[in-house]
């Protein structure tokens, strides 16, 4: 047992830091600081400088363009990009579709599909939520019937992350009713978002922002062959990709990017006032949180080391779920107790480049922790909620 | 960064966890536990041949050079089997003095029994008005010429009914709990002026109030260097409490599976009480907890830094999440047992009373999430 990095370890994570330092545009790097969100532009032109690199798809095979990295090497890669506040990749495509298409897709779809995520040509959002069916994923009512060569998809999706900035849909649709368990009827279809009868319509959700959406499809015909593995086992695949979901929603890079900040913010005085951290109450409140976060990343890594000896992401995933968002809404409190009045006012259009800094009301991001905390409300709630995850850990590793 | 232990390690925990397994079971523990000594010397020597006694001392001592991982391994089996031999404060404590402070002769003179089986010993590190302040030192040791003459009060001095040499860290010069000024002196038990009321704590372990009048000793008896003791106290009080921690850790995983057996088969309104998604998520709950307590434990005994402040302040997170996290693991066990987890009959009561010592011992939550946030500024 032992915490040393390698001499290969440590040249590796020297490399990180060099591409960030000349690869990072400098513009994206103001918006990241400023908290001026990306246009979907942007965010693809990142991904893009990370696929030329190689490093776009750290978790996939090699054989289809993966990096090969150890899990060491890919908690280093993950640390360096939070640490230089690097634009977080958007998961759906290759955190998501992409482990399903590659493990359980034909081989024609792995050509058609994984090429287009890897040099992120093509834009994925997740259909599975439905305005029935949250918690209780598998009553969804999504039909897909079968006419001919193709399904007829009717139904409504719910919740979908960026889907208004999508180009394909991976849906989990009912293509039977007369099953024994609900689950067995479930099929897993890939969808282009611009076939007729596809329409995406805003949710505006608690920060005021337009994140997530209902799309609704009206006789939608979707080809037989987007239909990924055998039809009726959607559910497990479906099953798999939320592994892989969960694993990542830990968010321990991020979350210590976060705690470095607020410490650093804390530590000195903003508006002439006395430094938080001076505070006895908040300054314990902050180390709580920082000593759940160091055992996070240990529970992570713990993980990472098992899944590097062979094994998939099991339910012991649903922890990192659990406890990442509980660190990640710790932190999001921690900001809005730390800005004060400041995370009062609701401004969003002082969140644009250059917004003259005289016309700013409160310092740097401050007034934008309270939204951010409003947002991210959900992350409890989002990929299975913790209920739910303690369901799964209830039954599957605890046997209960 | 390497999680695994070595074969060497495994073999060292397997024999601890294969005889606590076969040979320490609660009914024998209970038994020992009531006798008069309160731990059982047969037991011990035992132990000594097993090698356990030796393990973390250096090899030139007579030891086999163990070091954090080997005495988290063994603590996390010691808490397993709810141990009230005295491991803590036997090897760990009074073994972490001598092994840093004592010269060659006073290393023949005790370390060598000590690791041999043959010889009890403790230290008074806490003394009545200090709560967990380990500097706030009122005993004074004043010079006669040709040695000390010792007076004050120690509270608590874990094993101290039983132990041959007491390890006493007594105020040479100084404030009340200043640091510097503080020496540690190795006195034999029967020493006169010593008078020591001995009791068996709530978790079954042994202790003494130990009161010290005109306690007469040579200059021999100086461990280390004249008023520069508290370097090493801290140090060893430091390694006890991760080594608290582990042991800890080793409850707290007991207690939880043992919960969730139970609430496969305690039955009420006609299905297994476990099958309760009120009671579920409270398991999953003590699970989360074991998890994190565990990767808190391997990190800062893996961190094992030459930087004292980085490591106490990991040590320090660590004892914090056993009084908080561990402490929330225990009472659910106690509250899914029910009636029965209240009872003496049945062991997670007893689990229940040592973790609720070890929060207290070297300074409960509280205490360890101040000292964390002072090693942070």
């Amino acid at each position: 047992m032992n915490l040393d990095l390698t001499d290969d370890e440590i040249a590796f994570r020297d490399e990180v830091r060099k591409f960030l330092a000349e690869k990072y545009p400098a513009d994206l790097r103001d918006k990241q600081d400023q908290g001026v969100a990306l246009s979907r532009e942007d965010t693809i032109r990142w991904q893009k400088i990370l696929y030329e690199q190689g490093w776009f798809a750290v978790n996939w095979p090699e054989e289809y363009g993966g990096t090969g990295w150890t899990s060491i090497q890919k908690y280093l890669f993950a640390n360096e990009m939070a640490a230089a506040n690097a634009p977080a990749i958007i998961p759906f495509g290759v955190g998501m579709v992409a482990p399903v298409i590659y493990t359980f897709g034909s081989e024609q779809q792995k050509q058609r599909f994984l090429p287009d995520i890897l040099a992120s040509n093509v834009w994925w959002c997740q259909g599975y939520s439905e305005p029935g069916s949250g918690s209780d994923l598998a009553s969804l009512k999504t039909k897909a019937d079968r006419d001919g060569d193709h399904y007829i998809v009717n139904g409504t999706k719910t919740w979908t992350t960026l889907g208004h900035l999508a180009d394909w849909i991976f849906c989990l649709v009912r293509t039977s009713s007369d099953v024994a368990r609900r689950q067995e009827g479930i099929s897993f279809l890939l969808i282009d978002m611009s076939t007729p009868g596809v329409s995406v319509k805003p949710i505006i959700t608690i920060e005021g922002d337009r994140e997530v959406n209902e799309v609704h499809f009206d006789d939608v015909r979707v080809p037989v062959e987007n239909l990924v593995g055998e039809e009726g086992k959607g559910w497990t695949y479906g099953k798999v990709l939320l592994q892989h979901e969960r694993t990542n929603t830990a968010g321990v890079a991020r979350s210590k990017y976060r705690l470095n900040r607020l410490k650093e913010k804390t530590a000195r005085s903003i508006h002439g006032g006395a430094p938080l951290m001076s505070d006895r109450n908040f300054a314990r409140k902050l180390a709580a949180t920082e000593i759940e976060l160091k055992a996070l990343e240990y529970t992570d890594l713990r993980t990472l080391a098992a899944v590097a000896t062979g094994k998939a992401p099991g339910p012991e995933s649903s922890i990192l779920k659990i406890k990442g968002t509980e660190v990640q809404q710790s932190l999001d409190a921690l900001f809005v107790e730390a800005a004060g009045y400041y995370a009062l006012p609701f401004v969003p259009e002082q969140y644009v480049v250059d917004f003259p800094d005289e016309d700013r009301i409160g310092h740097g991001a401050e007034t934008k922790s309270s939204l951010r905390y409003f947002n991210n409300r959900k992350a409890t709630i989002y990929a299975g909620s913790n209920e739910i995850q303690k369901n799964i850990i209830a039954k599957h590793v605890l046997g209960l | 960064m390497d999680f695994s232990i070595s074969e060497e390690q495994s073999l060292l925990a397997d024999s601890v966890s294969k005889f606590m397994e076969n040979d320490y079971d609660f009914e024998r523990r209970q038994k020992i536990a009531e006798s008069d000594n309160g731990y059982s010397l047969e037991l011990w020597q035992t132990f000594a041949e097993l090698g356990w006694t030796a393990v973390p001392f250096a090899e030139d001592d007579g030891g086999l050079g163990g070091g954090p991982v080997e005495l988290m391994l063994m603590m996390e089996q010691f808490g397993r089997g709810l141990l009230v031999e005295p491991y803590l404060a036997n090897v760990v404590l009074a073994g972490g003095i001598l092994r840093r402070s004592a010269n060659a002769g006073q290393k023949s003179q005790w370390l060598a029994p000590l690791i041999e089986g043959n010889l009890q010993a403790a230290l008074a590190f806490a003394e009545p008005q200090g709560r967990f302040n380990i500097a706030d030192i009122k005993t004074a040791a004043k010079s006669n010429g040709k040695g000390f003459v010792l007076n004050g009060t120690k509270t608590c001095v874990l094993n101290g009914g039983n132990a041959e040499i007491i390890i006493i860290p007594a105020r040479t010069s100084g404030e009340q709990v200043a640091e510097d000024g503080i020496t540690l002196f190795a006195i034999p038990a029967d020493s006169a002026g010593i008078e020591r009321r001995a009791y068996q704590t709530v978790d079954a372990q042994q202790a003494a109030e130990i009161t010290l009048t005109d306690v007469k000793v040579e200059a021999g008896a100086v461990l280390g260097e004249i008023g520069q003791g508290f370097k090493t106290l801290q140090d060893v009080v430091d390694e006890a409490t991760l080594a608290v921690c582990a042991e800890a850790v080793g409850i707290m995983r007991t207690m939880h599976e043992k919960t969730v057996e139970y609430s496969k088969n305690r039955v009420q309104f006609g299905v297994p009480i476990g099958s309760f998604q009120a009671l579920q998520h409270r398991m999953v709950e003590s699970l989360m907890a074991c998890e994190q307590s565990q990767s808190l434990l391997m990190w800062a005994v893996m961190l094992n830094t030459a930087d004292s402040e980085e490591q106490q302040q990991a040590i320090s997170a660590m004892k914090y999440q056993i009084g908080t996290a561990g402490i929330n693991v225990a009472r659910e066990a106690v509250q899914i047992h029910g009636g029965m987890g209240v009872t003496w009959e049945l062991d997670i009561s007893h689990y229940f009373k040592r973790m609720t010592a070890i929060d207290l011992l070297f300074g409960n939550a509280d205490y360890h999430l101040d000292r964390y946030v002072q090693l942070s500024t």
